[in-house]
Order: C-alpha cells, then sequence, then structure tokens
C-alpha cells in the first residue's frame, strides 16, 4: 500500500487523463456509427460493404495504427489525437454491426404504420427507427466503452499519458504495486462508465424495461396460434 | 499510397523472408511464431471456458456470477495484465521464461469470455421444448447435453471462437513489448529504428493473417449451421441457415 498511498496524486491525474481520452472515442463512435448503420441497412451490398469494412479495421492491431495515423491525418508524432482517432476508429468497427442490426431489428408493421400516421422519411427515422433500435444501440455502446478504456493504456507507447503509465513505469522499476493499481483503477472506469451508460438507458428508453417484461409474460403464456385461427 | 508500397515492398522482399534475414528474424518463421502462440493459448483457453460454458449452459447455474465476472475479464487491460505477470514472474524466473509465462497467461485471459460467452449463450439458445422431449425420451443429462444441446449450439459456440482467435490474433503483437513473440516484433523493430515500411507491413501482416484465420472460421460456422439447420428448412426460406453468428461484437486490444 505504501506505493499508492505516496502517489495518490499521480493516480487521480492519470485517471483524469485516461476518463478524457476515453470519452471522446465512445461518443464519437455512436454518433458516426448511425448513419452508418443507416447505409448499411440500405440493401444486402451496401451492408456486406459497411459490415466487412468494419471487421476488417478491427483486425488492425492497435500499436501499427497509431504509429501510422499521424502520416495519414497529418498530425503530429506524439499528439493525442493519434490516439482518439485510432481508439474512434476501433469503436466505429464495432459500434457500426451493432447499429445496423439495432436498426433492422424494428418491424416492418411498426415503420409502416409511422408512415401511415403521415411521418416522413426524416422524422421516421428518427422518432420512430432510432428509438427503436435503442435497446441494441445500448448493448454495442457497452461493449465499444469496455474496450475503449482497456485500449486507452496502449497508448503510452506512443506517448499518451493516462493509467498505462502506470504500468509501464511500474514494470521497468519492478514495482508489482504500480502495475496492480493501474488494473484496478482500469477496471473500476470500466464498470463506471457501464454503469453510467445503463443509466442513460433507463432514463432515454424507459420502454425497454416494460417491454422486457411483457417479453418473458408472452414466453410464459405462449399463444396457440392455431387456436388464434380458430377463434378469429 | 508511397506508404502501402513501402510496407509491400517490405513484405514481398525476399531478403526478409530468407534464412539471414536480419532483425527481427524471417517473416516466415514469425507468422509461424504468432500462429503457434494464438493455437497455444486458444486451446488452453478452449479446455477452461468450454466446459464451465456448457456446465452453465446447460444447468443454468452460476449464470450471473460468470456473466459479471467475464464482463469483468474483457474490461482488464492486456497490456496492464502483461506487465503485471511480467514483473511478477521477473522476482524469481530469467528472462525468457518470465517473458513468455506472462504473454501465455495474459493472452489465455483475453482468449476466455469470449468462448465462454458463444458456449453458455449457444446452449441457452437451444428450444426448452427440444431438450424437455430428450429428456422424456429418456436420454440421460450427458446425452443430451451431447447429443442434442451441443450440437444444435455449435453455431454460437464456434463463432464464440472465431471471436476469440481475432482477438489473440490481433494482440499477440503486445507480446513484442516484453521482447518475444511473433509478428509484433517487425513492428517494435520498426518503430525503434522509424521505419514505416516495417511498421505498416508488419500491421499488414498480421491483419492478412487474422484474415484468412478468420474465413477458415467463417466456413466451419458455416458448415456448423447447415448442419443444425432443420431439414427442408433451406427451400422454403434462404435465411433458415443464417444463425446469429456471433454472440456479441469482438473486442482487441
Amino acid at each position: 500500500m505504501s506505493w499508492t498511498l505516496a502517489n495518490l496524486d499521480l493516480i487521480l491525474e492519470l485517471t483524469l487523463e485516461h476518463i478524457r481520452l476515453a470519452i471522446i472515442p465512445i461518443i464519437a463512435s455512436f454518433v458516426l456509427s448511425i448513419p452508418l448503420g443507416w447505409i448499411a441497412i440500405r440493401n444486402r451490398v451496401t451492408r456486406a460493404i459497411v459490415i466487412t469494412s468494419g471487421s476488417l479495421l478491427y483486425t488492425i492491431p492497435s500499436l501499427p495504427l497509431f504509429v501510422i495515423l499521424p502520416l495519414i491525418i497529418g498530425s503530429r508524432v506524439l499528439d493525442d489525437i493519434n490516439l482518439i482517432v485510432a481508439l474512434s476508429i476501433y469503436g466505429v468497427a464495432v459500434m457500426v454491426r451493432s447499429a445496423a442490426d439495432g436498426l433492422a431489428s424494428v418491424d416492418r408493421v411498426t415503420l409502416d404504420a409511422a408512415t401511415a400516421m403521415g411521418f416522413s422519411g426524416w422524422t421516421r427515422f428518427w422518432r420512430v427507427q432510432l428509438p427503436l433500435a435503442g435497446p441494441v444501440l445500448l448493448a454495442g455502446i457497452r461493449v465499444v466503452s469496455v474496450s475503449t478504456i482497456a485500449l486507452v493504456s496502449v497508448g503510452v507507447i506512443i506517448g499518451s499519458s493516462n493509467l498505462g503509465d502506470l504500468f509501464r513505469d511500474g514494470k521497468n522499476r519492478q514495482i508489482l504495486e504500480e502495475v496492480g493499481v493501474g488494473i484496478i483503477m482500469s477496471l473500476l472506469l470500466a464498470l463506471i462508465f457501464d454503469v453510467i451508460i445503463v443509466l442513460i438507458g433507463r432514463v432515454l428508453l424507459p420502454w425497454n424495461r416494460t417491454a422486457t417484461s411483457g417479453e418473458t409474460e408472452r414466453q410464459a403464456d405462449p399463444v396457440d396460434p392455431t387456436q388464434l385461427g380458430v377463434r378469429v | 499510397m508511397d506508404l502501402i508500397l513501402g510496407a509491400l515492398g517490405y513484405i514481398f522482399d525476399p531478403v526478409n523472408w530468407g534464412a539471414g534475414a536480419v532483425q527481427p528474424g524471417a517473416i516466415g518463421g514469425l507468422l509461424l511464431e504468432h500462429l503457434r502462440l494464438t493455437a497455444l493459448c486458444v486451446g488452453i483457453a478452449l479446455v477452461i471456458a468450454l466446459p464451465l460454458g456448457f456446465y452453465i449452459g446447460h444447468t443454468g447455474r452460476a449464470r450471473q456470477f460468470v456473466i459479471g465476472f467475464t464482463g469483468a475479464m474483457r474490461a482488464l487491460p492486456t497490456l496492464g495484465l502483461l506487465y503485471f505477470f511480467f514483473t511478477l514472474f521477473a522476482f524469481s524466473l530469467s528472462f525468457l521464461p518470465a517473458a513468455n509465462l506472462a504473454v501465455v497467461i495474459s493472452l489465455i485471459i483475453l482468449a476466455i469470455p469470449s468462448i465462454l460467452a458463444g458456449a453458455y449463450s449457444g446452449l441457452e439458445s437451444v428450444d426448452r421444448e427440444t431438450i424437455d422431449a430428450s429428456r422424456a425420451l429418456g436420454m440421460t443429462e450427458f446425452q443430451i447435453l451431447w447429443q442434442v444441446e451441443i450440437p444444435l449450439a455449435l453455431p454460437l459456440i464456434v463463432g464464440g471462437i472465431r471471436a476469440s482467435v481475432l482477438q489473440v490474433i490481433a494482440t499477440a503483437t503486445v507480446a513484442a513489448y516484453i521482447g518475444v513473440g511473433g509478428l509484433g516484433r517487425i513492428i517494435l523493430t520498426g518503430i525503434g529504428t522509424n521505419d514505416y515500411d516495417r511498421i505498416l507491413g508488419g500491421a499488414l501482416l498480421v491483419t492478412a493473417l487474422a484474415l484468412v484465420v478468420d474465413g477458415a472460421f467463417a466456413l466451419l460456422q458455416w458448415l456448423a449451421a447447415v448442419g443444425t439447420a432443420p431439414r427442408g428448412a433451406r427451400d422454403t426460406d434462404g435465411d433458415a441457415t443464417r444463425a446469429p453468428l456471433s454472440a456479441e461484437p469482438a473486442t482487441q486490444q
């Protein structure tokens, strides 16, 4: 405990830096993946293109991406922007699939009903399709949040300052406690972010919980389709 | 474009494949080393995660605990784990065994959550009525698991393994941070010497390897899905064989 107690200021400072570096890519990947998801559900071809490029981007190892990015986007070599852009790319790669699946999961009948009620294509998307895709989007962004927080630490290799500093410094100076504190803080951040995202989901998607309980009810009391036919 | 050409130049230069290749060694050898490391770690993860996943999926016991636990495992930064184990082992072991052991343990921890999630969610996806019917036919629990649940869950199980292999291939590059491992060493050597051809060349090699292996798994998963699709279903509905291909999106570190 001695190392931790003597370095509380450093731990706090690096944790805040870690939060700053993680938040931007998480928000960016959510925002960017929605238009991409919209494109993906147009037809089979666009879906194949969007989903395949997503998984392709994901196989690029993080370190070379951090190093190559300055040459592509013209930033300085040791700038945090490289890390943020790289993490956003990974975030989008994961999130675009959730966005496409979520938007595609909305019942065709519901969309037709919205059109019949006079929604234009644009308002129907924002006020019907996107909110109904919410639960799937929420599940996707939770995965992005966890993986982004874990990945930020790799940024220390390219000079970014965050909880990964504790890993590197602890290894170089053989202070096991320092590496351990870095891992625990990183886990704690992931947990806090996850709780916050779930809470945001509860506020924004109040129907989500009732829908879930309704689903279990239906499973408990399955409607016999043949019986339904007789009655009608 | 010059960047890509330079990287391809590195990859296709016969000198870098020959036995006399300088730092960090011939590409072929590093590629094999990368594959060997991946196979070893995923193999051990399979031995740990599959039985556990089958147990949870079949009995429904400890489900919440394991879901929470694997969620936390996903949040572990692999770089931190690697340095933690390396520092720990370096107290009692010499450099090479300490480094290798740290890499293998970190990658096993990375590989477990996806395999576990694929196994239990696969078993959970099997229709309850099918299982009850098997039980009514007099099958033992073990027979139900092996002859009913696992075959029906195969696409999701293979999907979980596929996600974990992809993660391990991409993440195995971190082994180079402590001086061991496969293709990551090309990238690290490139960074050390400011040689962008090597950095991007190494990255392209890892990506190509991941794509080839992933393609093989996609084929395997398709075969598993075809095997489990209800007979005749494919004739009436082209989508019947398209079972959900993965339990959740893959993540790498």
